[in-house]
């Protein structure tokens, strides 16, 4: 009896990786407590929008369903629940009713592959990855299923045969697509410092080489301004852009289906907001020690570096939501040429200058983990966002419609525009 | 009209994307945490209304606790939306008292002519507003409603020269 129980304590050793058997079912475990803490999340986050929309524009927010609104989140599924479902006669109604579950399940499919705290070790099973999926693709993943986001939103476009709706399609393919190119490049930089595309090896590395940020700042910057674009929000609602399309690809929908799309958005912010963690401000990794970093696991080291990566998440759906409420909308060719041709072409020079140097570091034979490396990278780092941010944001406007226009070709329309002025008898 | 074309001159030496949205963000977040806000928690906390505030009327009563309406007729005469209704009648001294008076609060537009055309100071429109009611009907006021009524009523007159002397 003894002997075959210190064998079983044998092989559930919590520092070696499980058996086949237990990795099933703590994988069945890990989905379904990731899944229920996920569209809490996703709830929460709803109010918080709300809330701090409220106190920057000097008001209070939703404060009455349950002690500080608490409460408010659940109040608006119920009601979203029993109100009227509209299916416009014009609809096709099966894509009409799917275009909701199209939009909202790749946010939560991404969120699948990211590590979200150091392997917890459980006595009787063994060393539990705090990931729901650890796949040996993770960063690959992540970029596929994301780009699926936008089938959702354009064929909600597309199946409410109503013109408002259908534009709001069009702008969000276009404007997905656009920036997802962008989104992609960004990361390239991130995936050659860390040569691998497994996210938890991405998290290592930041671990042992300093958080991504401090290393690749414009990658970071551009990475966060495509996931604005790619979660469609502002500055780059289009899709929705109530001011002009009155609702944008959701105009038709109503009752729970129509909240599919905000929670949709809400799912996508989370999950941008935990990719940008993971790629670039190290994820599950405490910073300034290795102590989190290295086996032996222990549950107190799970528990830190799962609060610290909440946190770190929590402040980017803070930033999100700030962000929101300070920027105004960009118009649509602003959008397009800022995309195609200030992000891709500041990408693809970045990532050559990135690979170069770390292919001339490597060739000078310096450690990666090294001071040498570390300060060469920075440099490198501090050059480029003095010469983006102080240099290049300077006396620019983002706008083909005006940058186009030469000197003459201005005399010329300024000279018709007179004429047209004298002859209605307004210049006179 | 002929289609002109506007070229508006913009200023673009002094443009910037990434510092002007850094800029922005510390002024949002200013307002984040400043704790000045203008939201009024409404039925835990109320505005002050004002003394000349035109709300709810109420009927003032004389010290025996009858209505100080001498049903003259003046109150219904002036009043421009017409939403008092008043029969006179006499009582066995010879005074004339209102039968029926009553004011449609839906009709009414709180102009306060009748609380200035009263030589008796009897009906005023009060400093009141909370008046909602879950049936139509139930916000014409009869007259034992409207003495009833006791909140504060609209100064529209000096207090301390009630009959304006």
């Amino acid at each position: 009896m003894m002997h075959s129980l210190s064998f079983l304590l044998q092989v559930a050793n919590p520092q070696l990786p499980p058996t086949m058997g237990m990795f099933v079912l703590m994988g069945l475990v890990k989905a379904g407590a990731a899944f229920g803490i996920y569209m809490l999340c996703v709830a929460y986050t709803t109010l918080a929008e709300r809330r701090v929309a409220a106190w920057i524009q000097d008001r209070l927010g939703p404060n009455r369903v349950g002690p500080e609104g608490f409460l408010q989140p659940i109040a608006d599924g119920i009601k979203n629940f029993m109100k009227e479902e509209a299916l416009p006669d014009g609809a096709s109604k099966a894509l009409f009713i799917m275009a909701p579950a199209i939009a909202f399940v790749p946010a939560m499919l991404t969120w699948a592959v990211i590590p979200f705290a150091s392997p917890l070790p459980v006595p009787g099973v063994g060393l539990v990855d705090m990931v729901v999926a650890d796949l040996p693709v993770g960063f690959l993943f992540t970029l596929a299923i994301s780009s699926l986001g936008v089938y959702g939103i354009t064929i909600a476009g597309w199946s409410s045969n109503n013109k408002y709706a259908l534009l709001g399609g069009l702008r969000a393919s276009a404007q997905m697509i656009s920036y997802e190119i962008a989104m992609g490049m960004s990361t390239v930089c991130v995936l050659l410092l860390a040569g691998n595309v497994n996210l938890n090896e991405v998290v290592a590395q930041q671990g042992a080489q300093g958080w991504n940020v401090l290393l690749l700042t414009l990658a970071f910057f551009m990475f966060a301004v495509a996931a604005l674009a790619e979660t469609n929000r502002v500055p780059f609602d289009l899709p929705e852009a109530e001011s002009e399309l009155i609702a944008g690809y959701h105009a038709e929908y109503s009752s729970m289906r129509y909240s599919m799309f905000p929670l949709a958005e809400y799912a996508n912010v989370i999950t941008s907001s935990s990719l940008m963690v993971t790629l670039f401000f190290g994820g599950w990794d405490i910073p300034f020690t290795t102590w989190d970093n290295l086996p032996p696991w222990t549950i107190t080291k799970t528990l830190l570096t799962m609060a610290l990566y909440v946190s770190k998440v929590m402040f980017f759906v803070f930033f999100f939501i700030w962000l929101r409420w300070t920027v105004p909308r960009f118009r649509y060719d602003q959008l397009m040429s800022l995309g195609w041709k200030v992000l891709l072409p500041m990408a693809l020079v970045y990532i050559t200058v990135v690979a170069s140097l770390l292919l001339g570091l490597d060739a000078a034979g310096v450690a990666r983990t090294g001071w040498a490396f570390r300060g060469a990278m920075l440099g490198m780092n501090v050059v480029f966002v003095v010469l983006v941010f102080w240099v290049l944001d300077r006396g620019r406007l983002i706008s083909p419609a005006y940058s186009r226009v030469e000197r003459e070709r201005l005399a010329r329309m300024r000279a018709v525009a007179d004429r047209g002025d004298l002859l209605s008898g307004k210049g006179a | 009209m002929a289609i002109t074309t506007r070229v508006v001159a913009r200023p673009t030496g002094e443009a910037s994307y990434v510092r002007a949205t850094f800029k922005g963000l510390a002024l949002s977040f200013k307002h984040l945490v400043d704790p000045h806000k203008v939201t009024v928690q409404y039925p835990e906390e109320k505005w002050d209304i004002g003394p000349r505030w035109r709300g709810t009327h109420r009927m003032l009563t004389t010290e025996d606790g009858t209505a100080k309406c001498v049903a003259c007729g003046l109150c219904p005469t002036v009043c421009p939306a017409n939403c008092i209704k008043l029969v006179p009648g006499v009582d066995a001294q010879g005074n004339r008292y209102p039968v029926v008076f009553e004011i449609d609060e839906f009709r009414c537009i709180f102009c306060g002519y009748c609380q200035e055309v009263c030589p008796e100071e009897a009906i005023h429109v009060g400093r009141h507003y909370e008046n909602a009611e879950m049936d139509r009907k139930d916000f014409v006021y009869d007259l034992a409603r409207l003495t009833a009524q006791t909140h504060p009523v609209c100064e529209m007159w000096d207090p301390a020269d009630p009959k304006g002397e």
